[in-house]
């Protein structure tokens, strides 16, 4: 994995008549990794992914791609990014096949070659047999394969996926997450939003976005590893009472219950957790936790979007 | 600019074949040119015939009988009902039950007696009453001016004379249209309307239809300009109209005897130059509208105008100067003007050459302005 940076943003914000969309987001996306943007509805995935492509215009801020400013040669880039919205963008009254050839044709393919590449992308992605079918008809996982197919049809250096598996079982997003490490492995570089923490914590690197700001960055695991928080699980009777007693706590960061246990986030700055919580509540055990991404999440946004 | 004919092809096959499994855009293309052919090409008629009127006869003899007989005759009036006073008929007109009614008086044979339209004698013209009055609903001028025209119907059927023929002040030739058939001048008329109806709509429709289903997402993505964009698009609608123009020349032709006198060459090349200026002006709407309603709204906006005020109605000489300019800045004026002097009068398209280098001005500043608006960001 060659060090070459491919996206680059330094302090891009996209300010809307609604509000900030996008703060002063810096960002630094080295070839051939799988980059997350993790975040609620509404954090600024989307609005950030759409200024990466040149779909829309930063307010401020600059953006460059594989090392060129992407103000003023978006159409030359364009060959080399590929784009999966977040809902299904290709023609539901065309059949696989149809939308296949169309975008091939879009991207200038040579009709020799397209027919070859064309027929690849049915094998690789399960579609074959299906050429002929409606994409309208067709479930919304194999919506999703031919979105995936129509975006990297013209094998772009730089993918970027929109919430790709909103709409998508588990089985199908695994699948899926196996065809971005193949597109992965031969050199491109990806960017994926997301809000699902399973799928987040199968990228290199991601950055947690909140309110279009960025709350933290790296690999999942040095996320984890150092999160401003320490993860406690109780257990006993009356988990609820305990949950309701202890928020009102500036120390509890969050406090979500999850099965018979409750899940507690206690700020860093508390040296002794177990001891501070026995005090608190003498009744239930509790016990020091692994600490998930999901905690990651909740405690760099503060415990206001989840628990 | 850099055009790639290859992505031109490719948007204008995939626009026809999701036209092809469009069957409601699809017999749509097909029904509306005939549906709306059989409706006007029947229904709009400036002669006004068979208005229902009443009688207030009170003279009630056989004169006032065949005088009744002799001006229903004409077709212009039917009787439905008789009143007993001039009072009783006037309500009836406020009331709406007839349109008109014919009050006979009690001096009718004398009066026929003296009157030099019954022939019996040419002399002693100034003791020449009229034989009987007409109150009318004048509130619509057609029917108005239908009734007026029996004011000096000739009555030797009803005396028994001989016409008598006086010559008339000016000798009236009327060319292209002898018989006076509305349907003539409208089928023309239609060929600018429908045009302009289905053309506008399909193409503002179409674009904006990608952006309401996500497509124009991925599209701006892709490396195609909006220039290819919008000319795959345009192109397949450009047959549809065609076909357009073929239906309702041939219905016209078959069902309504229009004749088509001028080149069929001329008319559709009049006809592709109107067809591209619409769908220009389509496409100008769907870089304004944000949804498919919107551009239906718009479309609207145009084609209200475009029935009114392009003389397919009213003669466009009949409008004030005002209207007359904003008559001027619609394609379906130039291009009824030319479609009727090509269909009616055996023009070819040089001799309309003012309408037509309007058109091809039309189209080149709306596909400019639409490039220029439509711009590849969301």
């Amino acid at each position: 994995m060659s060090q070459d940076v491919v996206i680059q943003s330094r302090q891009l914000t996209k300010t809307f008549s609604s509000g900030t969309a996008v703060n002063q987001l810096d960002l630094s996306i080295p070839k051939g990794t799988i980059y997350g943007f993790l975040g609620p509805n509404g954090c600024g995935k989307s609005t950030t992914i759409r200024m990466l492509t040149g779909l829309l215009e930063p307010t401020s801020g600059e953006i460059e791609l594989f090392g060129i400013p992407i103000k003023h040669h978006e159409e030359a880039l364009k060959q080399r990014i590929g784009y999966m919205t977040q809902a299904f963008s290709l023609y539901n009254n065309l059949t696989v096949l149809e939308n296949l050839n169309f975008v091939a044709a879009i991207y200038g393919l040579k009709r020799t070659h397209r027919k070859a590449r064309v027929q690849k992308l049915l094998q690789r992605y399960d579609l074959l047999g299906r050429e002929k079918q409606l994409a309208g008809s067709m479930s919304g996982g194999q919506k999703q394969r031919l979105a995936l197919a129509c975006a990297t049809l013209h094998k772009p250096e730089l993918l970027f996926l929109d919430e790709p598996t909103s709409a998508v079982d588990p089985e199908n997003r695994r699948d899926f997450w196996e065809h971005l490490f193949d597109l992965c492995d031969q050199g491109t570089t990806i960017l994926v939003s997301t809000h699902y923490m399973d799928e987040a914590e199968r990228c290199h690197a991601l950055a947690i976005l909140e309110e279009g700001n960025k709350r933290a960055d790296g690999s999942p695991k040095n996320l984890m590893a150092s999160m401003p928080a320490t993860v406690v699980e109780a257990s006993g009777n009356d988990l609820r009472g305990l949950k309701q007693s202890l928020s009102r706590h500036s120390t509890i960061v969050s406090a979500a219950q999850i099965g018979a246990r409750l899940r507690l986030l206690v700020r860093q700055d508390i040296n002794d957790p177990i001891g501070y919580l026995q005090s608190l509540s003498s009744s239930h055990h509790f016990e020091l936790a692994r600490a998930s991404l999901e905690d990651v999440f909740v405690a760099s946004t503060g415990g206001r979007h989840v628990g | 600019m850099w055009v790639s004919l290859a992505r031109i092809w490719a948007v204008m096959l995939k626009e026809l074949k999701q036209l092809s499994r469009d069957r409601m855009t699809f017999g749509m293309i097909v029904m509306i040119p005939l549906i709306q052919l059989m409706l006007f090409g029947y229904a709009i008629n400036t002669d006004a015939r068979h208005i229902p009127a009443g009688v207030v006869d009170l003279a009630s003899n056989q004169t006032s009988r065949s005088i009744l007989q002799a001006v229903e005759a004409t077709q212009a009036v039917r009787f439905n009902h008789n009143y007993l006073s001039p009072q009783a008929a006037s309500g009836a007109i406020v009331r709406g039950e007839v349109k008109a009614v014919l009050i006979l008086p009690e001096d009718l044979d004398r009066r026929l007696l003296l009157h030099p339209n019954s022939a019996a004698q040419s002399t002693s013209t100034t003791l020449a009453r009229p034989i009987g009055q007409w109150l009318v609903d004048g509130s619509d001028t057609l029917i108005a001016a239908t009734v007026r025209s029996l004011r000096t119907m000739p009555l030797n059927d009803v005396s028994g004379h001989p016409p008598q023929t006086l010559p008339p002040t000016f000798e009236v030739v009327q060319w292209f249209n002898p018989e006076q058939r509305s349907v003539v001048n409208i089928v023309p008329g239609l060929l600018g309307v429908i045009l302009t109806m289905t053309m506008i709509l399909f193409t503002s429709a179409a674009i904006v239809r990608e952006r309401e289903h996500g497509n124009m997402e991925f599209l701006i993505n892709t490396p195609i300009r909006s220039f290819e964009l919008m000319l795959g698009k345009i192109i397949p609608y450009v047959f549809a109209g065609l076909i357009q123009v073929s239906i309702i020349l041939a219905v016209g032709h078959i069902l309504f005897h229009v004749p088509i006198r001028g080149g069929l060459m001329s008319l559709f090349g009049a006809s592709l130059l109107f067809i591209f200026a619409s769908l220009t002006l389509g496409l100008v709407i769907s870089t304004i509208a944000k949804t498919q309603l919107q551009a239906m709204q718009l479309t609207v906006f145009i084609l209200l105008p475009s029935i009114l005020l392009s003389g397919f109605m009213f003669p466009y000489q009949a409008m004030p100067v005002p209207a007359q300019w904003i008559a001027e800045g619609l394609p379906a004026t130039h291009f009824i003007r030319m479609a009727r002097a090509i269909v009616l009068r055996d023009a070819t398209l040089s001799s309309v050459e003012f309408d037509a280098f309007w058109l091809l001005g039309f189209i080149l500043v709306g596909l400019l302005a639409a490039s220029l608006r439509f711009r590849k960001k969301l």
